[in-house]
């Protein structure tokens, strides 16, 4: 889960890590207080889940109020990569003498958390990796011993000689660690980490991304979830217990496990189609999720066709059949659906599905071929 | 022969008086697993299905001699039970759990290195050894015995592809499912080697999915260590970038970790790669009776060539994959 940089912020705040002041808005006249209120020139950042927001043109310098009021129109409202800007950020605008990068991510090789830092901060640190990759210095870090305070000096002589400025950046680092623990953090970024007029090290932006496994015992983080950043679909799917990720295509698919629904999706556009989703009921076999997934891909009405690729395992294909039943009753679809279920009470599930007489595949790549084919797209 | 489980087997369930570990536990024992006690904490003294249940691992290790265990406990309680397990001298651990931290793991995976156990997982269906041992939740009545190895890091499209060889008449030495999680215990390398040093195996499938480089890395391994023919499938050809799919370890992240990577190097390596996993069985019998593959891949690649357009996107994407390997931290301090 991601979380938007106010929040980040707001984090880092609390943790005592130096962020310029600011407050976040929803509309122009709340942006316009704000920068009344400090009596300073301001930055308005949008506040989208999305990297490149600076390019699309999601964050402004306002001299005054006056100007505020229209650069935060622009912005409110506003589409960057398809997501609309809701909220802004309004900050303090900060005089920037140097750019920095620091970064902590989860590295699945090491298996290990490791530091990245780079005195070339303030622009795409994928650039920087791509064109300079001599300028960004990475250190794994033992989970179990934790970040020691020379190996956080080590860091932030990397980006500052100035003795003050190296104390700063290492506690600065130093906390960013234990954030990440803290809130079961798979990334935590701040690009630029500038230093000021004044010298301070002040950390200008956050990214801040969670570990949806870890949710259950950092209610404060699942808190910020924005709701609004979400398909109503997935939010649905979610509360339902299924894992879903809506696509553009035009076959819904409902399968088991996700690595076979993976798979599906792919033989759907191999044959000819496009997956409308992906779909994973799960491994328990409650009938009422298979309800709930036949609903929320139904209310898609670019879907042409349905179909069910079910290998029962811990997942038992009666308890499959009978959700298709009672989805047959409540929901009375009117497009075409087509099943496959094997494995576990397969003979069960058959008898159940003689109720509602659906075109069935025996094996996986007929299901898809059927699927396609009743849907009516031409291949 | 197999690898990892066999009739030598004793296993423990940690978790037996839970849904799935009292169901599995049952399923494991009338399968042939040796089944010698189960853990539940405060549950000491009774019995599931005829298994004597114990309140701690050390408790049933030293009663049973227990020397594998099984955990179906809930995933806040997962990390605790893979250290008790270690810490029990419990030698090789299957986690079946799915939703424990990845921070979490960082410190087990640490831990188990440490102390020279073997963990399997987590979120994993767990392995079978067929006619010899059955740990996880892994159907027994697909497998078929027989001489090809199958590792994968799914658990439904393993059964489907375990499935298609049964039906095909290719029987298996051991599958394994190896978890769909960013941080696992044994990774496609660990049961790669396993497999070439297993005399009853003779050929291997590796079914790989989108996100990390552990594919990658096994077709570096295949291409240098292993002699026995090896068939791939990598499922998530179509899954969009940055969007996590299902399982906590299949995302793509920037520009890494695409199928389209995962195929070519897989193909690079001599490994032919299924587009379907009813595919597969042909492939392994067409490995086995020494016949030469089609390699995909290699004909999209010479097909783009052909035009100058397609030739420029190449050169583009030569760049960002340079920008890729650039991004993969191997982690050690430079």
């Amino acid at each position: 889960m991601k979380i938007h940089e106010y929040q980040a912020k707001e984090l880092f705040k609390q943790a005592g890590i130096p962020v310029p002041e600011g407050k976040v808005a929803s509309d122009v006249a709340e942006v316009v207080s704000i920068a009344e209120e400090y009596k300073k020139s301001v930055m308005i950042k949008s506040q989208v889940h999305v990297g490149g927001r600076g390019k699309a043109g999601g964050i402004k310098y306002a001299e005054n109020p006056e100007s505020a009021k229209i650069l935060a129109q622009q912005i409110i409202g506003m589409k960057i990569k398809g997501l609309t800007v809701k909220k802004v950020l309004v900050t303090v605008a900060e005089d920037i003498l140097s750019e920095a990068y620091v970064g902590i991510i989860l590295d699945r090789n090491s298996k290990t958390p490791v530091i990245m830092v780079s005195s070339a901060g303030g622009i795409d640190i994928e650039e920087v990796a791509a064109k300079t990759p001599h300028k960004i210095f990475k250190m794994s870090i033992d989970p179990v011993e934790g970040l020691q305070p020379f190996q956080a000096k080590i860091l932030a002589y990397k980006l500052y000689r100035d003795i003050g400025q190296v104390r700063e950046a290492s506690d600065i680092i130093t906390k960013m660690y234990r954030l990440f623990w803290k809130y079961d953090a798979s990334l935590i970024e701040i690009n630029p980490l500038i230093t000021n007029q004044s010298g301070k090290v002040v950390a200008l932006d956050a990214k801040f991304n969670v570990d949806d496994n870890g949710l259950f015992r950092n209610s404060e983080i699942e808190k910020m979830r924005d709701l609004d950043a979400e398909d109503p679909a997935e939010i649905e799917a979610r509360d339902g217990g299924l894992s879903f990720v809506k696509l553009d295509g035009n076959i819904g698919c409902i399968v088991n496990g996700a690595g076979l629904a993976m798979a599906t999706m792919d033989l759907v556009k191999r044959y000819g189609g496009e997956p409308a989703n992906f779909l994973d009921i799960g491994g328990s076999s409650n009938p009422q999720k298979v309800v709930t997934a036949m609903k929320i891909i139904l209310e898609d009405s670019k879907v042409r066709a349905i179909l069910f690729n079910i290998f029962g395992g811990i997942t038992r294909c009666d308890d499959v059949a009978n959700g298709i039943v009672a989805a047959f009753e409540e929901l009375k679809p009117t497009i075409p659906v087509v099943v496959r279920l094997t494995g576990t009470n397969e003979e069960k599930a058959h008898k159940i599905l003689k109720k509602v007489k659906l075109p069935y595949g025996e094996t996986l790549d007929e299901v898809v071929k059927k699927a396609i084919e009743l849907a009516g797209i031409a291949a | 022969m197999s690898i990892f489980i066999n009739k030598k087997t004793r296993l423990i369930v940690q978790g037996i008086t839970g849904r799935d570990g009292s169901f599995h536990a049952a399923q494991m024992k009338s399968y042939g697993t040796k089944v010698v006690g189960g853990v539940t904490p405060g549950k000491g003294g009774s019995k599931v299905s005829g298994i004597p249940v114990f309140n701690t691992v050390a408790d049933a290790v030293e009663k049973t001699n227990a020397n594998t265990s099984v955990i179906y406990v809930p995933p806040q309680f997962a990390a605790d039970a893979i250290y008790e397990a270690v810490d029990a001298k419990i030698e090789l651990v299957i986690c079946i759990t799915e939703g424990i931290p990845a921070n979490d793991m960082m410190k087990v995976y640490a831990y188990v290195k440490k102390r020279g156990a073997r963990l399997i997982g987590p979120n994993c269906p767990g392995l079978i050894s067929p006619g010899e041992s059955k740990v996880g939740i892994m159907p027994g009545n697909i497998v078929k015995k027989g001489n090809v190895g199958v590792v994968s890091r799914s658990g439904t499209l393993t059964y489907e592809a375990i499935w298609a060889l049964t039906l095909a008449g290719i029987g298996q030495s051991t599958c394994i499912g190896i978890g769909g999680d960013q941080i696992i215990g044994t990774n496609f390398i660990d049961c790669l080697r396993e497999f070439q040093n297993d005399r009853s195996t003779k050929a291997i499938v590796l079914i790989g999915e989108i996100g990390g480089s552990d594919e990658e890395e096994a077709a570096a391994f295949i291409k240098k260590k292993v002699s026995k023919p090896v068939v791939g499938f990598i499922a998530g050809r179509t899954a969009p970038a940055d969007v996590r799919m299902g399982h906590a370890g299949a995302i793509i992240s920037g520009l890494s970790g695409t199928a389209e990577d995962k195929v070519i190097a897989l193909e690079k390596a001599g490994v032919p790669v299924a587009e379907s996993p009813t595919e597969i069985p042909a492939l392994v019998k067409l490995l086995l009776s020494g016949g030469k593959p089609i390699f995909k891949s290699r004909l999209k690649a010479r097909k783009k060539k052909k035009s100058s357009t397609a030739a420029k996107k190449i050169k583009i994407k030569a760049v960002k994959k340079k920008f890729a390997a650039s991004m993969t931290f191997k982690g050690k301090q430079k």
